[in-house]
């Protein structure tokens, strides 16, 4: 995006070109500035003595820098928290797989084969796009429940796995559709098998696309809350944002910086994946301007 | 694809083939890569939905079968239950209040930013960024302490000689923390509003400033006009996520929703009802108003394009 400025809008030069751009940033920079505020302050109180946390410490820089509050928190609950993060990468890690996985092979079927209901299918797919969760939640509950899944992380990874998430459905279809049908269609002609069109052809022109799923579904699995909330009771089988949680019940108020601590360390993944892919997740908003 | 039997990939077969064969090969390999989702849609999604439908007409406590309960979850929701009136006024009032304010912040900083800023990127990524984190238990529980009695905001205040109350504990204030928490995740709608003011002509602020249009004119005759659809985009969905909000008011409110129902969210109210008093039938019905409300406000949405959508066709 470097060609930002040829790309400003002729017919708008102002009288003042650099007094009015010194404007524009210093506006942008205040509001940069504000922004990120919040987040800088957490990780400050997260380095400051346990009794330099609050009552008028609104600086961001710690007058005295330490890492009790880390080791304080890792050790917070009876089981320390490299384990729930162990766990959280593991649960996000298959679930990723599984949402790249089963919405790749949808996401073809749709674009790329013929069969009879096929546009049938397509509209029920786009019809669960926007169906709150809510209403298949009470019944998918009973359901992990007769399997026995619940108190597991099943019921967090398997669905995964059945592209319950139309959403990474629609942003493939929506990238498969660009690619060139001619190349199929010769391979087809040359009597290549669906599956090996699938995995020679497809998956490999689709590589920043499948990177975008698998970044989203990473970062939207990192962070679920309410998954694990009703579905994980033992301490042992938490995720990090679970365990988070269980900290502020158990610190009360008592231990705010160890809980900014461990909040600061659940935000790392999710920040150098934004630092490494930002372009593929802004490019997948805006290509798809789906969700977050 | 229009030879559809000459380019599908399957060997031609040595005698002709059945009806049946014939169909089965046309069409099997489409179902087995549609199999996973096909799975997954009949057992995890529509199977469920309809279950919880079923269930909303029930008394169900997971222990016991679900007694039939005639529509009486619905006309106690309508009637009798004080709690389901706090939720959704509390929910209305944090969709009217968070989508508009969010969306006028996303499309103010997508408008100074599409000017050719130069480092464009980089202030682009630092608004992404709370959108990105935001959902995050971390976040939430940022914001508890940015708004507690001892917090930063009031520290930042009485450096002005203002003493703030405990706004996360305040009645009055408590929903308006989170309303913040929702506008400062302007990010990813401001991106999708910069890639639609990309898409407008350059060509038509040219004519519009030679023929002597003030910027102001330009902004409501050009670009409001022609940004309608991505508005429109944004609208529903920004919508539809406040109505699911969750998390925030789980963690500001230790869980409850308070103080005094402040903060209960339609979805924290059900998530009470489904697993703190385990009322399946009831949460159920709770479930299918969100999706009849939902539903209504989009379909109000897509009804309503026909006056202020402008599209180019």
């Amino acid at each position: 995006m470097t060609d930002a400025a040829a790309q400003a809008l002729p017919g708008q030069q102002p009288a003042y070109p650099a007094l009015r751009s010194a404007i524009s940033h210093s506006v942008l920079m205040a509001v940069s500035f504000v922004m990120l505020y919040p987040i800088l302050w957490m990780l400050a109180g997260s380095l400051r003595p346990a009794d330099d946390l609050f009552g008028g410490n609104t600086s961001l820089i710690p007058s005295q820098v330490t890492i009790e509050a880390y080791k304080d928190g890792w050790f917070g609950l009876q089981i320390s928290f490299g384990k729930f993060f162990v766990n959280s990468l593991i649960i996000a890690t298959l679930a990723t797989i599984g949402n790249v996985l089963a919405a790749s092979l949808a996401a073809f079927a749709f674009t790329r084969l013929k069969f009879r209901g096929r546009a049938i299918w397509f509209a029920l797919m786009l019809g669960t796009l926007m169906l709150p969760y809510h209403v298949t939640l009470i019944p998918q509950y009973v359901l992990f429940l007769k399997l026995g899944w619940v108190n597991t992380w099943l019921p967090l990874i398997v669905p995964k796995y059945f592209a319950v998430d139309a959403f990474f459905i629609f942003l493939m279809v929506q990238f498969f559709r660009g690619i060139p049908r001619e190349l199929d269609e010769a391979a087809m002609m040359d009597g290549c098998s669906p599956w090996r069109i699938y995995t020679r052809i497809m998956l490999p022109l689709s590589l920043p696309v499948l990177a975008t799923a698998a970044i989203f579904s990473f970062i939207w699995t990192w962070e679920d809350f309410f998954g694990p909330l009703i579905y994980i009771s033992d301490t042992g089988l938490y995720t990090v944002q679970l365990a988070l949680r269980s900290f502020i019940d158990s610190s009360g108020s008592t231990n705010w910086n160890a809980l900014f601590a461990m909040s600061v360390l659940s935000l790392i993944p999710i920040f150098l994946i934004f630092l490494f892919f930002q372009r593929l997740l802004i490019e997948g908003i805006a290509t798809t301007g789906m969700k977050r | 694809m229009t030879m559809e039997t000459a380019t599908n990939g399957w060997e031609e077969g040595r005698r002709p083939p059945s009806r049946f064969a014939e169909g089965l090969r046309r069409n099997l390999p489409g179902y087995l890569f549609l199999s996973p989702w096909l799975i997954g849609f009949f057992c995890l999604t529509l199977g469920p939905a309809l279950g919880s439908l079923y269930l909303s007409f029930t008394d169900y406590d997971l222990l016991s079968a679900p007694r039939f309960a005639g529509v009486s979850n619905y006309v106690h929701m309508a009637t009798a239950d004080p709690n389901f009136g706090a939720a959704m006024k509390v929910t209305f009032l944090y969709v009217a209040l968070s989508v508009p304010l969010k969306l006028a912040f996303a499309l103010a900083v997508a408008m100074m930013l599409n000017r050719g800023m130069r480092g464009l990127p980089v202030y682009r990524a630092i608004f992404y960024l709370p959108s990105l984190l935001g959902a995050s238990v971390a976040i939430a529980v940022l914001w508890r302490q940015l708004f507690a009695a001892d917090g930063l905001v009031n520290d930042l205040l009485w450096v002005f000689g203002i003493e703030g109350p405990s706004w996360i504990s305040n009645p009055n204030y408590s929903l308006y923390t989170l309303v913040i928490l929702s506008v400062w995740q302007f990010g990813s709608p401001m991106i999708i509003f910069l890639a639609g003011l990309r898409q407008i002509p350059a060509d038509m602020y040219e004519a519009a400033s030679i023929d002597g249009a003030s910027k102001r004119r330009q902004f409501v005759k050009i670009t409001l006009p022609l940004l309608t659809p991505v508005i429109f985009f944004n609208l529903v969905i920004q919508t539809i996520d406040a109505f699911k909000a969750f998390t925030p008011a789980f963690i500001v409110s230790g869980g409850s929703g308070g103080p005094i129902n402040s903060t209960l969210f339609y979805t924290l109210y059900l998530y009470q009802e489904a697993f703190g008093y385990f009322r399946m039938g009831y949460a159920s019905a709770l479930a299918w108003v969100l999706v009849a409300i939902i539903a209504g406000f989009t379909a109000l949405s897509f009804l309503s394009t026909k006056y202020w959508v402008h599209y180019d066709d």
